[in-house]
């Protein structure tokens, strides 16, 4: 999908037209430069946890571990990107209302219970189904009240947090039982972490997904001309709908791994500012943000630019207070290279130069 | 009404990149005039205007005012000298006040006198006869009260030439009324206004004079009482009514079965698009068209046929069976196809591929959970960029890059390839260049005679009578008359799209 095929336009050049450039580059970079200062940053070593399962550890897993949660969000804020050419910010909130039904569920009754009180698969698709709800909740207000994505995810933004909170009666549920804890850790015997391997497999569905269906064409023309695809045929409001309630799906994922990760909720932390980072990633990723074309690969890429960038500021000791300064300054970057004046010129450039090299 | 000019412009000319929008234009406004300013799209009317109003900077000519030169170079100078404009789109802020909005940016220093301007605003009103008062917040008032606000606010602007630009065509008939009434009582006072509409009938009931312009030159400056109907339209459309070259039908008429239904049937139809009721009928391999003026309400019908605008009323059967069309799939259900007027806004998805574009239509159809592979894809692409010679460097270009005419040929590759039974082209020669026009009305007729029943809606008259067999004439946003057979020449329709001559 990228460049177009012209024949006189050399290699380089090519490839910097390709979307993929920017964050497969800011990613290269940013691991030379981790090489460059720790020789060891990609080694990763095979050891035993303190129960005695086999876990794989390293700078490099810990990355993939933690670049998780953002990489499937992105999934889903890409479309809304592209469909509704805004953002939902009230997907932090989203994640601590679908983490909290269903701690609620698990629980029941009992904050603390001994044994879980439903399987966890019931727990899982109830609070993906009241997430799919609060993400039609949000399409809803944006497809067929035209109402500005980011306001209309405003409202969800500000009151998510209590009633996460008051879904729970305000209580924090703890979770004993050690299976539950295997969705944030690791699965015994399998030394890859579980939120690796349940964010592959969001991108391998998301995939499928966009190989058999035509998501990806139908999502594009409608954030590219909503009037002309309406003449096609298409229903942009259900498309910008369906959006909405795909990302409503990535949020109770998301959620399932955070809880896991703590075994319990606090619901004024939990995944928060996750939604700057998800909407980053699908920037860094060069996606217009005023939706129409994207790529989902890009996406991704994008959402672990920014945990590997994260991980190498507190590698270098960067405290946690001053970290975000410095991520604005890496993103400011990122964004102004991939902006599409700043690339024209850079090509431009780069023909100029090779017309002097030729004369 | 005096006849000393008051504004001159003289030898106007205007070029942007690739076009000549002006020529060596002239426009004389006398003191105590309304004065039209007819043309088709195109004609060069908006470039004039915006040329006075200084939102362009002209390459040559004069304009004088009252007898001294002015030089304008912003909308802020031509208000200086005296020149307001009125546009088609209220340029006020809703949400103020009406005093408001007739002062805003009007006054001096930091602090505002609330109630002289209250005050002000209300003998301003008071003086114009507007039913509105000061303190009512603009939002409250009718769409014409505001339009007259705006004329105000540009009156008291101390304000010699007035420009309405198609100010009537979100009005209803009182309201278009109660405009009149205060243009004419503006003409008492000496200021003089240029009016631009569509409507032929408004221009022979309030203007003096009318000035007609046509791609990018001037046709000529007449006294109404001296220019008929049928002149101004023939002018507008530049065919000389004596210029009975007859237009062969050169076409092979598709061997129509003897009492069959027709392809698709339309009674009382009507949609929210402000159009009134019509019947419409069309026989398998047939080519008919809309004709009218711009404005007239022709692709309004079509919209409301392919269930593009909201149908309010009427009946639709195809094959004599009746059907339901409420949105534009089930238009393309039933084998409607609909190539839009504006192929910028409602055709090209821009960003997107030449491949995608043209297989957009057909995907929807076939279903959300069916997508052509590539390699389908692909084939449809290069079959019909070779088909309809597309010039393209790929069909993964975005359809964007392309040119205007190449970039309508995927558009109509799009409907082709939905093998529709009905096709709807809506100005599709608008904006391209000869050899591709040619091209098109050439595959109309041949897709005609392969038995496909074909409307054919465009400005140009000519194309009209070379393609179709029978028109539909609309004035007005009303079918006023269908012509076909012998009535098919230029002086019969230009008589019917004009009407009402007395």
């Amino acid at each position: 999908m990228g460049a177009t095929k012209t024949n006189n336009g050399n290699i380089f050049s090519k490839l910097i037209k390709q979307q993929l450039f920017i964050p497969l580059a800011a990613l290269l970079i940013l691991i030379i430069f981790n090489l460059i200062m720790d020789p060891s940053f990609l080694k990763i070593t095979l050891g035993y946890n303190n129960i005695g399962n086999p876990v794989l550890s390293g700078y490099i897993i810990r990355i993939l571990d933690n670049g998780s949660e953002v990489a499937i969000l992105a999934i889903g804020m890409t479309l809304v990107t592209a469909a509704s050419g805004g953002q939902d910010i009230s997907v932090g909130a989203a994640v601590a209302i679908a983490g909290s039904v269903l701690l609620r569920v698990l629980c029941g009754s009992n904050t603390h219970p001994e044994t879980l009180q439903a399987p966890i698969i019931v727990g899982f698709l109830v609070s993906c189904l009241v997430a799919m709800l609060f993400g039609a909740f949000n399409g809803v207000l944006v497809a067929y009240f035209k109402i500005q994505p980011m306001v209309a995810t405003l409202i969800l933004y500000t009151a998510g947090r209590s009633i996460a909170a008051w879904v729970n009666n305000n209580e924090l549920p703890i979770i004993s039982e050690a299976s539950f804890g295997y969705f944030g850790g690791y699965i015994p015997g399998i030394p890859v972490p579980t939120p690796l391997i349940i964010a592959v497999a969001c991108m391998v569905a998301i995939g499928l997904v966009l190989k058999f269906t035509n998501l990806r064409l139908y999502t594009q023309a409608v954030g590219i001309n909503e009037s002309s695809s309406k003449l096609n045929g298409l229903n942009p409001q259900l498309i910008k709908l369906l959006s909405f309630v795909i990302l409503g799906i990535c949020v109770a994922v998301v959620g399932l791994i955070k809880v896991s990760r703590n075994s319990t909720i606090n619901y004024s932390v939990i995944a928060k500012d996750i939604e700057m980072d998800a909407i980053l990633a699908v920037a860094l990723g060069g996606n217009a943000l005023g939706g129409g074309k994207f790529s989902m690969a890009a996406s991704i890429i994008g959402a672990y630019v920014i945990q590997l960038l994260t991980t190498t500021l507190f590698k270098f000791k960067v405290p946690s207070d001053a970290l975000p300064a410095y991520k604005a300054v890496v993103v400011i970057i990122l964004v102004v290279i991939s902006a599409p004046v700043v690339r024209e010129w850079f090509s431009s450039m780069i023909k100029k130069f090779q017309t002097k090299e030729v004369a | 009404m005096s006849n000393s000019a008051l504004l001159e412009m003289r030898n106007i000319h205007k070029s942007f990149p690739g076009v000549r929008a002006l020529q060596g234009v002239d426009f004389t406004l006398r003191h105590g005039e309304i004065h039209a300013l007819m043309g088709e799209n195109g004609a060069g009317k908006s470039t004039l205007i915006k040329v006075l109003t200084g939102v362009y900077g002209k390459d040559e000519g004069q304009i004088s005012l009252e007898g001294s030169a002015v030089a304008i170079h912003s909308p802020q100078d031509a208000q200086k000298v005296g020149i307001s404009t009125v546009y088609q789109e209220i340029s006020l802020c809703p949400n103020l006040s009406v005093a408001e909005n007739i002062y805003i940016g009007r006054t001096a220093g930091i602090c505002q006198n609330w109630k002289k301007m209250n005050d002000g605003a209300e003998k301003i009103l008071r003086s114009l006869e507007i039913p509105a008062k000061a303190t009512q917040q603009l939002e409250s008032c009718s769409i014409a009260v505001q339009q007259m606000i705006a004329i105000a606010r540009a009156v008291d602007m101390d304000c010699k030439v007035l420009i309405l630009d198609e100010p009537t065509s979100s009005l209803d008939e009182q309201e278009v009324a109660k405009l009149f009434k205060l243009m004419r009582d503006l003409k008492k006072k000496g200021v003089g206004i240029i009016f631009v509409t569509h409507f032929l009938d408004q221009v022979y009931e309030v203007c003096d004079r009318i000035t007609v312009m046509r791609d990018g030159k001037l046709v000529g400056e007449y006294a109404i009482k001296d220019l008929p109907r049928v002149q101004l339209v023939s002018k507008m459309l530049g065919k000389e009514l004596d210029d009975m070259a007859d237009i062969q039908d050169e076409q092979q008429a598709y061997k129509r079965e003897e009492g069959a239904v027709p392809v698709l049937e339309a009674e009382g139809l009507v949609s929210d698009a402000g159009i009134k009721p019509f019947d419409f009928h069309i026989d398998k391999g047939e080519v008919n068209g809309f004709t009218g003026l711009l404005g007239s309400g022709r692709s309004e019908c079509v919209r409301a046929i392919f269930g593009a605008d909201r149908v309010t009323g009427g009946t639709v059967k195809k094959n004599g069976k009746p059907i339901k069309i409420a949105k534009p799939l089930d238009a393309m259900k039933n084998g409607i196809a609909y190539l839009p007027e504006d192929r910028k806004i409602d055709g090209i998805v821009g960003d997107l591929s030449v491949r995608d574009n043209l297989i957009l239509a057909q995907q929807v159809l076939k279903g959300f959970f069916k997508p052509f592979s590539k390699a389908e894809a692909n084939k449809f692409a290069d079959e019909y960029i070779k088909l309809l010679s597309i010039k393209t460097a790929s069909a993964d270009t975005p359809i964007k890059s392309l040119s205007g005419g190449n970039q309508q040929k995927v558009i109509l590759a799009r409907w082709l390839l939905t093998h529709p039974e009905y096709l709807i082209l809506d100005e599709p020669t608008r904006g391209i260049d000869v050899g591709t026009k040619v091209d098109i009305q050439k595959l109309v007729l041949k897709l005609a005679s392969e038995g496909m029943s074909v409307t054919f809606i465009s400005s140009e008259l000519d194309e009209m009578l070379r393609t179709c067999s029978r028109l539909v004439v609309m004035r007005d946003r009303k079918v006023v008359g269908e012509l076909k057979g012998s009535d098919l020449n230029q002086n019969k329709v230009m008589n019917t799209i004009a009407g009402g001559e007395k």
